[in-house]
């Protein structure tokens, strides 16, 4: 037997965005919004492939607070690196050896090393058992593995207790 | 409009169209394809998100009360700027697109050339 | 001061968006010139978004996400060409 809120987050999701879209609280836009959140996690389910949910929703915001604040660093790097008057770069390619195994949560582990100080990933291996990133500047090729592990992998893998 | 508020939403949209153009600087300067990636993909999302910020602050202002609905570009940009960038370092890598000599870590990126 | 703010940020976007058209025209790989036409395409939704808070109004808001979101679409269905010789297999 199918419920009918097959996907509560989701739902909730569709609705907020609905009414940010339309910028109103107005009872109609609220049903009418109300209605599509419910029909289109129904309509849609069967597509969906089961993938890891957030076990630790505060963990994950803190996360998100981390990842902004290295967001500001990884700017700041770059903007000094390419500004200089004379281009020093020591571009390198690195791979990482992943201990988290499932496709959410690497890619959500490739997204934040794209979006971090100095790293871009730019491919997984087959058997995703590990990532290929690009380095703009590397000093230490085992010291940027081992923060990457330590700051972000750890942190993913106590959200989704995988 | 007093001037503190001013100052906060200037600084905000002064600092996103810096990092715009610092992201597509990059671009024309930098040596190399996967060099190059960098700057677009890190700079123009933080520029986007200061100019959203700026301009988030000036119609709340304007209207009387909170209207976070530009957040939505921001949160679409955070969501899809690191997936454009993973594939298009995929398509370059198979396309065999030249680094610059003094890349380190050749012989692991040849690898990924193939499979995909 | 944003009187004159707000034509400063206009003329740094028109002089990002003139060195991306550079960069569209004269690099010689397909990756390179997809990488340019995405970011003129975030760099048309920033002027967008900056002529709403010009004119003072939120009609354009929806105009900057539209683009946007056609930009990452089109991005990632040309790159995926480039992959597979096909988008839909």
């Amino acid at each position: 037997m199918r419920t009918w809120l097959p996907l509560p987050h989701t739902s909730l999701l569709l609705l907020v965005v609905w009414l940010l879209l339309n910028q109103t609280l107005a009872p109609g836009h609220l049903l009418l919004g109300s209605v599509l959140a419910l029909l289109i996690p129904l309509l849609t389910m069967r597509l969906r492939n089961p993938q890891p949910s957030i076990k630790r929703p505060i963990k994950a915001l803190l996360y998100l607070f981390l990842v902004l604040w290295d967001i500001l660093v990884a700017n700041m790097q770059v903007a000094r690196l390419m500004l200089r008057p004379r281009l020093q770069l020591r571009p390198a390619f690195v791979e990482v050896p992943l201990d988290i195994t499932q496709g959410f949560p690497i890619t959500v582990l490739a997204s934040t090393i794209s979006l971090t100080p100095g790293t871009v990933s730019a491919d997984v291996s087959a058997d995703q058992s590990r990532l290929l990133l690009h380095v703009l500047d590397l000093e230490d090729e085992a010291q940027l593995i081992a923060t990457i592990k330590r700051r972000y992998e750890a942190r993913l893998r106590e959200i989704f207790e995988c | 409009m007093p001037f503190w508020f001013e100052l906060i939403v200037s600084f905000f949209l002064l600092g996103g169209g810096a990092f715009i153009l610092l992201g597509s600087f990059g671009l024309v300067r930098l040596p190399d394809f996967y060099t190059r990636l960098h700057a677009p993909t890190k700079a123009t999302t933080l520029g986007m998100w200061g100019l959203l910020v700026g301009a988030l602050l000036l119609s709340s202002w304007n209207s009387g009360m909170l209207n976070p609905h530009h957040l939505l570009i921001a949160v679409f940009l955070l969501l899809t700027t690191p997936v454009s960038s993973y594939i298009l370092a995929k398509s370059a890598l198979h396309h065999r697109l030249d680094w610059g000599t003094q890349t380190r870590g050749q012989e692991q990126a040849k690898r990924y050339m193939d499979d995909h | 001061m944003l009187s004159w703010v707000i034509p400063l940020v206009f003329a740094m976007l028109c002089l990002a968006m003139m060195l991306n058209l550079w960069s569209l025209c004269t690099r010689s790989s397909l990756p390179d010139r997809i990488l340019a036409l995405d970011t003129l395409y975030i760099n048309s939704s920033a002027l967008i978004i900056m002529f709403g808070v010009w004119k003072v109004t939120a009609l354009y808001f929806e105009a900057a996400l539209l683009i946007a979101l056609l930009g990452f679409v089109s991005t990632v269905a040309v790159c995926k060409y480039l992959l597979r010789g096909d988008i839909i297999e």
